[in-house]
């Protein structure tokens, strides 16, 4: 086995009373992928701060090829050959891939070596099969696009070892095989590459090794992932046995949303055309398709911020007239969005605010205009308890909470009021194994209820153990719907790219 | 090594500390301006302090000063919380001023003008107001630029009024009729010039922290500022929530016009406020956008307004300091509220 290409030993970082790394060893041999696992909270991302020099440890010490190092800055990481690229991107949108490439690499002269950069960026599009077209801007660039510029920037500026945290959770199915062969194709020249995510079996088919962690600390490693069973990998990041969800059999009652024939005009993103699909009540249907078919647009039209130029919707009976998000509410709409920070939550506001937002205007929360604020925070603090909301309160900022917490204080929020149907996109992105599961559950909890759910999402497998039904969407239209015993994730993807469904 | 590093929570007091902090930073800071005019920097805060502060008299002055800072101040506070820029509590203010000594110079009982003018002056604050809001509305027009153009557009209407057909005949000069002397607003000290309009500054501070904190105007102006998309989504009538904050803070420097009016000159001229709208925004940054906050924030500014004069009365600092010394005490405030979001960080060594 070749000496590690990295090693930390011993790292150690609290804030306050929370240890958020304790006694942490971790090595990455050259040519190695390593998966780092763990759940929310467990301190993945702590560690890796620490790594790329945004956090200084408490205690522990950085190898590179065997040398002590000290990096206390992200310009320390880069030049010791540290590459990260984070969840959320650092880009120039306004500017070109090569332009992006070129930043801070002017050198002492102040001279920009265009010729070379480009012939660099080609070089590396062809022995890793990341290509990009050097002028475009980055804002032209789809998501997937931007990430590859990401990890391209990090091998532009010689790294030895590139950290990515959750890489796949923005990607759609088809471009995570792309991503995988590019990095498979680097670890095959020598260099060392992080892996962080909750996706299972991505880590078992891409790492060849995983240090998982738990509460800080190292709970186990794994030599084989590809040999080891998701369930034994789960076990280990949760310190307990993880069963799936059972779906039951579904006795579905009558329709309580009804779309007839919408249509949008394509004001912004992909219009929707002729619509029509019922959710009945104890049901849940998925929508799948690949992001940008216009699910963006039926959720917004569902949700009563969008007005359609055509066609008719109709919540438990009752005809929508004006869309606006008070009249779907009112008739019984509960919705968890897509994107929690930007439309679900006030992140700079007590956490209570948020959960009581949508309701504040109704008698159980405010009379005559006036606040009823030991309601409000009785209500809060019960959600809290009901859904074990990790946070010091009601009054803790929003924003301080973790996703999986969030996601759960919305749950929360929205099933507070028993809704008659509940719309929900992507409920488990981003969330690791414990919490997606709390989630899933709490879904057949509703459907148990009677309550019908649309689900919009990509991650297919997830769909499937979820719904009972799934229609898939392409180019604003609903391209096929099959019963979840009858789908396969083949015949899903087919429909997905446009393909007529046969029966 | 020192680096800033992102705070996940606020402690509650640096809402009182920062804006002290800020208040030393900025004496400090106008020290060397002091020292350069000549003048001992001790002796020259000393007289500062006594005539702002030091004795009953002076500080009834200082409070008859204060009260229309309250009043914009608030009106500030009350449009950043909702994100609605309102940079026109001036113009505002010089509206609610013509308007309420319109109305104040119909002869009519006292109380019932005092009542009238106020609720004219409100109006016509608001009615200015309304302009930024509406085009923020409409037509996505930035309501900075906007509000404080209007403050120029309304000064110089106002001019053309007491130059030309509003001018007061009886002086000659260019002023505005006086008022009904029973429109005057009651002095309550004998003696000093504190009037009725600065009970009602001190009054309309905790009504304005009690609607922001507790009514559901105030949670969806909250809302709305802080996250409009999750507002929207949340059921929430954006434009409406922005229209009625306008509204409310054009309403708020209207009455720093009135009590201008009503209680300080009895009529309308062109220096009836030496900036007091701009200051409003020193105000309501020094008290965080907290009503509460606004009156100290308030009291502060007005000391030094006081105060400058006195000092340059005493010692030859020119006045003009008490203009730096705003606009410094904003500058600090704002580095200030950097320390909100960000904890500087020993960098120490690893080994």
């Amino acid at each position: 086995m070749p000496a590690p290409l990295i090693e930390m030993r011993g790292i150690t970082k609290s804030f306050g009373a929370v240890k958020a790394n304790e006694a942490v060893d971790l090595s990455v041999a050259p040519g190695e992928i390593l998966g780092l696992l763990g759940e929310n909270g467990a301190g993945k991302t702590t560690l890796m701060n620490v790594l790329f020099g945004a956090y200084a440890p408490d205690a522990g010490e950085i190898l590179i090829q065997g040398r002590s190092v000290r990096i206390a800055s992200s310009a320390d990481a880069l030049a010791a050959g540290i590459g990260m690229v984070h969840q959320h991107f650092h880009l120039a949108p306004r500017l070109t891939v090569l332009e992006n490439l070129l930043i801070g690499m002017s050198g002492k002269s102040g001279r920009i070596d265009r010729a070379g950069g480009l012939a660099r960026l080609a070089e590396i599009g062809r022995q890793h099969g990341l290509t990009l077209d050097p002028n475009l801007p980055v804002s032209a660039l789809s998501v997937g696009e931007q990430q590859r510029l990401e990890i391209v920037k990090a091998l532009f500026r010689g790294a030895k070892l590139l950290i990515l945290d959750e890489p796949t959770a923005v990607l759609a199915p088809s471009e995570v095989d792309g991503l995988f062969s590019a990095l498979r194709s680097m670890a095959a020249q020598g260099l060392g590459i992080i892996f962080i995510s909750h996706k299972l079996n991505e880590v078992r088919a891409l790492t060849h090794r995983c240090t998982v962690l738990r509460h800080g600390r190292v709970a186990g490693r794994v030599d084989d992932p590809a040999n080891t069973t998701s369930a034994a990998m789960a076990q280990l990041m949760c310190g307990h046995e993880i069963v799936p969800p059972a779906r039951g059999p579904s006795t579905p009652g009558g329709a309580v949303l009804i779309l007839d024939g919408i249509s949008t005009s394509k004001h912004s993103g992909t219009a929707l055309r002729d619509i029509s699909l019922a959710v009945h009540a104890g049901e849940i249907l998925g929508i799948a398709g690949v992001s940008g078919n216009g699910q963006r647009a039926l959720a917004e039209v569902i949700s009563g911020v969008r007005t359609p130029d055509a066609g008719r919707m109709t919540i438990a009976g009752q005809t929508v007239s004006r869309f606006s998000p008070r009249e779907v509410q009112a008739l019984g709409l509960g919705r968890i969005p897509e994107d929690r920070m930007t439309t679900g939550l006030v992140t700079n506001l007590p956490l209570a605010d948020s959960m009581v937002l949508p309701r504040i205007g109704t008698s159980t929360f405010s009379a005559r205009g006036l606040l009823k604020p030991d309601a409000i925070r009785a209500f809060a603090e019960e959600q809290i308890k009901a859904y074990d909301i990790r946070c010091p309160g009601p009054m803790t900022r929003a924003g301080a909470l973790s996703g999986g917490n969030l996601q759960k204080a919305l749950l929360a929020r929205e099933l507070a009021f028993d809704p008659k149907v509940l719309i929900v996109s992507q409920p488990t992105r981003g969330l690791d194994i414990g919490a997606a599961r709390f989630i899933h559950e709490k879904f057949l909890d509703m459907r148990a209820k009677g309550c019908g759910i649309i689900v919009i999402g990509e991650d297919l497998e997830e769909l499937l153990v979820l719904c009972d039904r799934i229609a898939v969407m392409y180019e604003g239209r609903i391209a096929g719907t099959l019963d979840s015993a009858d789908a396969t994730i083949a015949r899903l993807g087919l429909l997905m790219t446009g393909a007529e469904a046969h029966g | 090594m020192f680096r800033l590093e992102v705070r996940t929570s606020t402690p509650a007091w640096f809402n009182l500390v920062l804006p002290l902090l800020a208040i030393a930073a900025t004496l400090i800071l106008c020290s060397g301006l002091i020292a350069l005019a000549g003048a001992n920097v001790f002796e020259s805060y000393g007289v500062m302090f006594t005539a702002s502060l030091g004795d009953s008299y002076a500080i009834t002055e200082t409070l008859v000063r204060a009260a229309p800072m309250i009043f914009t101040g608030l009106a500030v506070a009350v449009a950043f919380r909702a994100k609605f820029w309102n940079i026109g509590a001036e113009g505002q203010l010089l509206a609610g001023a013509v308007a309420s000594c319109f109305v104040g110079a119909i002869p009519m009982p006292g109380p019932l003008a005092m009542l009238l003018m106020a609720v004219a002056g409100a109006a016509a604050g608001a009615a200015v107001a309304l302009v930024p809001a509406t085009l923020r509305v409409r037509f996505k027009v930035d309501d900075v630029v906007s509000s404080l153009l209007l403050n120029s557009v309304i000064y110089y209407a106002l001019m053309a009024l007491i130059e030309g057909p509003w001018k007061d005949s009886f002086s000659g000069y260019p002023i505005s009729p006086p008022i009904e002397d029973s429109a005057n607003f009651p002095v309550l000290i004998e003696g000093t010039r504190l009037h009725l309009g600065v009970v009602a500054a001190l009054i309309a501070a905790p009504l304005i922290w009690f609607l922001i904190v507790r009514t559901t105007l105030g949670f969806r102006i909250r809302v709305t500022g802080e996250n409009p998309e999750a507002a929207r989504y949340g059921g929430i009538h954006v434009e409406r929530v922005l229209i009625s904050t306008a509204l409310l803070s054009g309403a708020l420097a209207g009455l720093a016009g009135v009590g201008e009016v009503g209680g300080v000159h009895f009529q309308v001229m062109s220096d009836i406020s030496p900036g007091y709208g701009y200051s409003g925004i020193v105000v309501a940054m020094l008290a965080r956008l907290n009503p509460l906050g606004v009156v100290p924030a308030a009291i502060f500014l007005a000391a030094v307004m006081t105060g400058a004069e006195a000092m340059s009365r005493a010692t030859g600092v020119p006045a003009f300091l008490s203009d730096v010394i705003q606009g410094t005490a904003l500058l600090a405030m704002l580095v200030a509220l950097l320390f909100t979001a960000y904890r500087i960080r020993r960098v120490g060594a690893i080994r």
